[in-house]
């Protein structure tokens, strides 16, 4: 399904990869030469003028100055910089101008999870995108750093809070794929990954429709990653546990009372340094860009169920 | 240690005290190499850690928060405690006053304060990891750095003094090169180890306070919360990024141009050949330090700063290469029709000219603006740099250290012992770090704590499992080099005044030697590398 | 520690001033002495430009972003006291030229009385930075999250008062070094350390100062006078 990679590069899943890898390889092969013609001198001359074991100091040749020669080795270099440099920046270019006919998916990116909103109004973890269409993201953060890498696509961009960032590209091959988040981002940073799944697109309109109404509480609990944080089972992690939480009553750092009802609760997703638990960290990060009203609903329901 | 009838700096005068105060730039450095030698140790701890839990995938010992922080404190220990000071405050400190001809640099108390700045600096960061250490990164990038929940505040003001260490010696060594050299030495018959630190010292004197000024903000950021860097209070974070590369770009040639420095010296000595083309290697090194100061924003090509910006950017960095072809050029063609000894420091001298070139060559698949959006932050980087730092510089300092070795203890360390070691090191080297290139061009993002769970982690994990391997090896040779070492101290062979056979002034005096460095007024008489004119019996 | 100076062989005859007690031991002459001080204090200084340059980048920067907001913002700043603290630092620049000068000329009284000028300017210089501080820490005109003055316009002031803040302070805060340094160099004067063949920390106490002076002269019409 997925064209073959290289020994250095993954398989050129999109239209702008076997460019990439044109300009990788050229690269590569000036760079192999170079090093070849100085590992081989190197160990010529070493092998040749070695000095004999006990063999006396000796006045050696004052050979050190030759002008053709230091030419040589300014000019061929400077003028292969110019090719890389253009080369590079016409690359470059490619990545920068997004074709006007992109089809939009807004990402958001938080510590430590993706979600992806598509023209028609689904919402999920995991990027979908029909083949052969270009795609521009429209990126924004909503705590720190963070940066989108799909390697067979050779696109990544960093995205930053307070503003939009995008990249653009164009799948060509069907298939599932990986992609990673690359710009440090806290804890769990190596695990704030997903899949982009490339289909036709009569597959592609299939799943907009199946995912364009709101999930179960059970599903968005691990879409928006709650679970990384909340248990259901009663056991303590970076956050209390679900169970039971509903109409308990709780003791908050500011030695407040509390009592969970529905108005707590989705003020504690939309807003959660506003009331802080008592022992906890307030490293919750907010929902309020990421949820739809929808999903909050779904989202508190679920949690209700948790408690007998 | 020492035959105690005779008088040197080590032996002269005695005492604890004796050391602590010293104003000798030898004791001074000797001092430092102790230290430094230390952190170096402590970060090889770290990375050796790192690579164990990176062996397979999955986590093995290690959980997220402790590889996040031992990754930094990795980073952050090998830059700031151990090479930005290594080749310049210990061999510089030894070398540069008696290459020069002179008694001490300008400043005896400057140096010395600089060393007890460099400890002041070491204890702070200690005691932030003592603390609970910090989790940011050695980039520090905010708006992550002022909220994590780690030390942030008292390791960043542990880097910010060190930054006045390296400020004192920077200012240090430019004004001793200025006006401490003997009577009869141009600035063309500098040793080329001197030209070298000289650009070093500018970079340091001239990049190192910006650093300052940026880490003191990062810092009022994280205490009073001043919204420069936090975008939650219209802050930008990106302009961060560019102060920090603004010192960190010219910092890494503030690594690489003393350790090229040490490698044009050991090639000339151990190939007994006139150094080819010296201007151009001592221009090369002024060059590099002006044009580093043009290209931090290659660290930012996606970072989401304008495109015109990485243009400019990626261009003046391609121009770094020919100055840095140059001198290696310059090197290869000095061993034709040399006499060359393949003793350890040359092997080392060897192994840079290899090593540097891979890394360097590969920096320019990162300068190439439309290549460096794939390979920026994945392993390919991390290799990137290792050729450079450790390739580079490390090497060079290993190299520069067998070579004063005789210099400065006046004992030789045992010749078989330290050829073994390098063959351990260059082949655990390039095991660590070569297919790193592959597993970071095939996609493996870096600062990852684990890769299960991908699709390609079966291909990441036979790289990272060599890798790994590699680095036992890597430390299996360093720690034959440090029981060497050690072991030569006490019962090594006695060594001779000049054994490389080298024209410089540091050759002419005794090993080791004595307080004020000559028992003489040295005075010029030929260049630095006249082996067609010059017996080393002569100088 | 000396032990092998006596076996120092002098063979290039130059004079040596040896005899004056302020000679240290690695260098041949006073000369080279002074020179290699005067060069070390100049590459200091420049440290310090850097250092400043750092802050004036970020005013820059942020003066582009928001034009309106920095307009807005300098009108809480008082000229009247900013200008009076400009000609008492203008001032003590020329003092302690003088103090400088009257060393030169062997009259070590006068340096003394110079000197002790310049320093009462620079106590002068803080207590109306003081004055100025605590009427803005009233008024809520604070660094970052710690403002509360709703009065000021535009996006984001509480970052003008960041980097006033972050300059004036630095300032400051190389203002109190210069009055530790110069008073030591008084103390020194008094106990007669210093002659006209001597005086160097004289002059580079004054090399110092001069650069103070000379960033308060930036940062007065950037901060006070751009409405
Ligand atoms: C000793 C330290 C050192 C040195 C010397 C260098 C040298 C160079 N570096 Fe490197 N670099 C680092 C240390 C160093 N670097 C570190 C620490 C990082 C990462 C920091 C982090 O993010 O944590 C980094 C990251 C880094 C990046 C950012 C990558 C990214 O994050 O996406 C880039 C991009 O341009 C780059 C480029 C270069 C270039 C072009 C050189 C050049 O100076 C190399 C010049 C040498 C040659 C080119 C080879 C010899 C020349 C010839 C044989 C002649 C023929 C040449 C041509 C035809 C061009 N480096
Ligand atoms: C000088 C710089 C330097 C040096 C020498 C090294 C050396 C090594 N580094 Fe590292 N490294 C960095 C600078 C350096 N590194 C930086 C800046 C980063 C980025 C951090 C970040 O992302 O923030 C990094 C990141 C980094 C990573 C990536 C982590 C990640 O992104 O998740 C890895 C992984 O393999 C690694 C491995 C190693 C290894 C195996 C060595 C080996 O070469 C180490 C070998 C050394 C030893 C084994 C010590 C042996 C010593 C002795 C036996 C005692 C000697 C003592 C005396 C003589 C007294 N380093
Ligand atoms: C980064 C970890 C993290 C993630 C992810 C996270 N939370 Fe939280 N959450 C916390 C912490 C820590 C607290 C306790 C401190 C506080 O009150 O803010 C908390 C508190 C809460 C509370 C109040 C609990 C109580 O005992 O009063 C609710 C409700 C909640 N989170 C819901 C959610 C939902 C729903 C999601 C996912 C959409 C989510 N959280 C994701 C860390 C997290
Ligand atoms: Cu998000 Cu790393
Ligand atoms: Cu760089």
């Amino acid at each position: 399904m997925q064209g073959q990679g290289t020994f250095n590069l993954p398989p050129a899943a999109s239209t702008i990869a076997p460019a990439y890898d044109s300009l990788f390889y050229f690269i590569y092969w000036l760079s192999v030469f170079f090093f070849v013609v100085i590992t081989v001198a190197t160990i010529a001359f070493v092998i040749k003028y070695r000095r004999k074991k006990g063999e006396a100091f000796k006045l050696t040749t004052g050979f050190c100055h030759n002008t053709p020669l230091e030419l040589v080795w300014s000019v061929i270099p400077t003028l292969l910089i110019f090719v890389i440099f253009i080369w590079g920046f016409q690359m470059f270019m490619r990545y920068w101008v997004i074709p006007g006919n992109a089809m939009e998916v807004r990402v958001t990116a938080q510590q430590w999870n993706w979600n992806f909103k598509y023209p028609e109004g689904a919402s999920r973890e995991i990027l979908v995108v029909p083949k052969g269409r270009p795609v521009k993201l429209l990126m924004q953060s909503v705590d720190v750093l963070h940066s989108l890498f799909i390697p067979d696509f050779r696109v990544k961009m960093d995205i930053v809070p307070n503003r939009y960032t995008s990249l653009w590209f164009q799948a060509d091959q069907e298939g599932e794929y990986d992609l990673y988040c690359t710009e440090y981002c806290g804890q769990k940073h190596s695990r704030m990954t997903t899949r982009v799944s490339v289909r036709s697109e009569s597959e592609y309109r299939k799943w907009l429709e199946e995912n364009s109404v709101t999930p179960t509480g059970d599903v968005l609990y691990k879409r928006y990653g709650c679970n990384t944080c909340h248990s259901l089972d009663g056991g303590t992690g970076n956050g209390p546990t679900f169970k039971n939480l509903f109409g308990s009553t709780e003791k908050m750092s500011d030695g407040t009372m509390v009592e969970v009802d529905d108005n707590y609760l989705r003020e504690s997703i939309l807003d959660p340094k506003a009331k802080i638990v008592d022992g906890f960290e307030p490293v919750m990060p907010t929902f309020k860009n990421t949820l739809s009203a929808d999903e909050l609903d779904s989202l508190i329901d679920f949690i209700k169920t948790q408690a007998e | 240690m020492y035959g105690s009838s005779e008088k040197n700096y080590l032996t002269y005068p005695t005492g604890v005290k004796s050391w602590l105060f010293t104003l000798d730039h030898k004791r001074i450095g000797i001092m430092y190499l102790v230290l430094i030698l230390l952190a170096f140790a402590a970060g090889g701890f770290f990375a050796l850690t790192l690579r164990l839990e990176l062996f397979r995938s999955g986590e093995q010992f290690l959980d997220q928060d402790t590889y996040n922080k031992f990754f930094t404190l990795h980073g952050a220990i090998m830059v700031f405690l151990f090479i930005i000071p290594s080749i310049p405050a210990a061999l510089g400190n030894f070398c540069l006053p008696l290459m020069l001809g002179a008694k001490d640099v300008a400043f005896p108390r400057l140096n010395l304060a600089s060393w007890y700045v460099y400890v002041l600096g070491a204890a702070i960061t200690l005691y932030s990891v003592a603390m609970g250490a910090v989790d940011t990164g050695w980039t520090f990038y905010s708006p992550y750095s002022t909220q994590s929940g780690g030390e942030v505040i008292s390791m960043t003001f542990g880097v910010f003094v060190l930054g006045f260490s390296s400020i004192f010696t920077g200012l240090n060594f430019i004004v001793t090169v200025h006006k401490m050299r003997a009577p009869g030495m141009t600035w063309y018959n500098l040793p080329l180890f001197v030209w070298g630190t000289y650009a070093t010292a500018v970079i340091q004197v001239l990049a190192t306070p910006v650093l300052g000024i940026t880490l003191l903000l990062l810092i009022l950021e994280r205490a009073v919360g001043i919204g420069i860097f936090d975008p939650a209070m219209g802050g930008d974070p990106v302009l961060f990024q560019h102060f920090f590369w603004f010192y960190s770009h010219p910092a890494v040639y503030i690594m690489i141009l003393p350790g090229m420095a040490i490698v044009s010296d050991l090639i000339a000595v151990h190939s007994h050949k006139k150094i080819f083309g010296y201007k151009l290697i001592a221009y090369s090194s002024v060059a590099i330090a002006l044009l580093g100061f043009l290209v931090w924003g290659h660290h930012m090509f996606i970072s989401g700063q304008s495109e015109f910006s990485s243009m400019v950017f990626s261009f003046i960095t391609f121009f770094i290469g020919i100055p840095t072809g140059i001198k290696i050029f310059n090197w290869v063609t000095t061993l034709y029709k040399g006499q060359i000894s393949l003793n350890t420091p040359m092997l080392y001298a060897l192994a840079f000219i290899i090593l540097f070139t891979i890394g360097g060559l590969t920096g320019v698949f990162l300068g190439a603006l439309g290549l460096d959006v794939h390979l920026h932050d994945t392993y390919f980087v991390v290799a990137h740099f290792h050729y450079v730092m450790m390739g580079g510089t490390v090497i060079a300092f290993l190299g520069g250290i067998h070579h004063w070795w005789p210099k400065i203890f006046g004992r030789m360390y045992s010749e078989l012992w330290g050829r073994i070691a390098f063959v351990f090191i260059f082949v655990g080297f390039n095991m660590t770090f070569f297919n790193q290139f592959m597993l970071g061009s095939q996609g493996m993002p870096r600062r990852y704590h684990d890769y299960s769970g991908f699709y390609k982690t079966d291909l990441f994990e036979r790289y990272h499992g060599f890798s790994s391997f590699g680095a036992l090896i890597l430390g299996v040779g360093f720690a034959i080099i440090t029981i060497y070492l050690i072991a030569s101290l006490f019962n090594g062979k006695k060594a001779s005044d000049n054994p490389w056979g080298g024209l410089t002034f540091e050759w002419a005096t005794t090993s080791p030697p004595p307080t004020e460095n000559f028992s003489y007024e040295p005075v010029l008489k030929h260049g630095p590398y006249d082996f067609d004119k010059v017996l080393p019996e002569d100088i | 520690m000396d032990n092998t100076a006596t076996e120092v062989i002098d063979i290039h005859g130059e004079e040596h001033h040896r005899g004056h007690p302020a000679l240290a031991h690695h260098f041949h002459s006073m000369e080279q002495q002074h020179e290699s001080v005067k060069l070390g204090v100049w590459l200091f200084l420049v440290t310090e430009v850097l250092l400043f340059g750092g802050l004036f980048c970020f005013y820059a920067i942020y003066r582009a972003w928001n034009p309106e907001m920095f307009i807005n913002a300098n009108e809480y700043l008082d000229v009247k006291l900013g200008a009076i603290n400009t000609l008492v630092l203008i001032f003590s620049s020329l003092t302690v030229a003088l103090a400088t000068r009257s060393i030169q000329l062997d009259k070590p009284k006068q340096t003394v009385g110079f000197l002790i000028v310049t320093i009462g300017c620079a106590a002068t210089f803080l207590v109306i930075k003081y004055f100025e501080y605590s009427h803005k820490f009233h008024d809520g005109l604070l660094p970052g999250k710690f403002f509360t003055n709703l009065a000021v316009e535009g996006t984001n002031p509480h970052i003008f008062f960041s980097i006033y803040f972050a300059m004036t302070g630095l300032h400051g805060l190389h203002v109190v070094g210069g009055m530790v340094f110069l008073g030591w160099v008084t103390l020194r004067t008094m106990k007669g350390a210093y002659s006209s063949e001597y005086y160097t920390p004289v002059e580079m106490g004054g090399l110092y100062w001069h650069l103070v002076d000379l960033i308060w002269i930036y940062l007065f019409p950037l901060l006070y006078l751009i409405g």
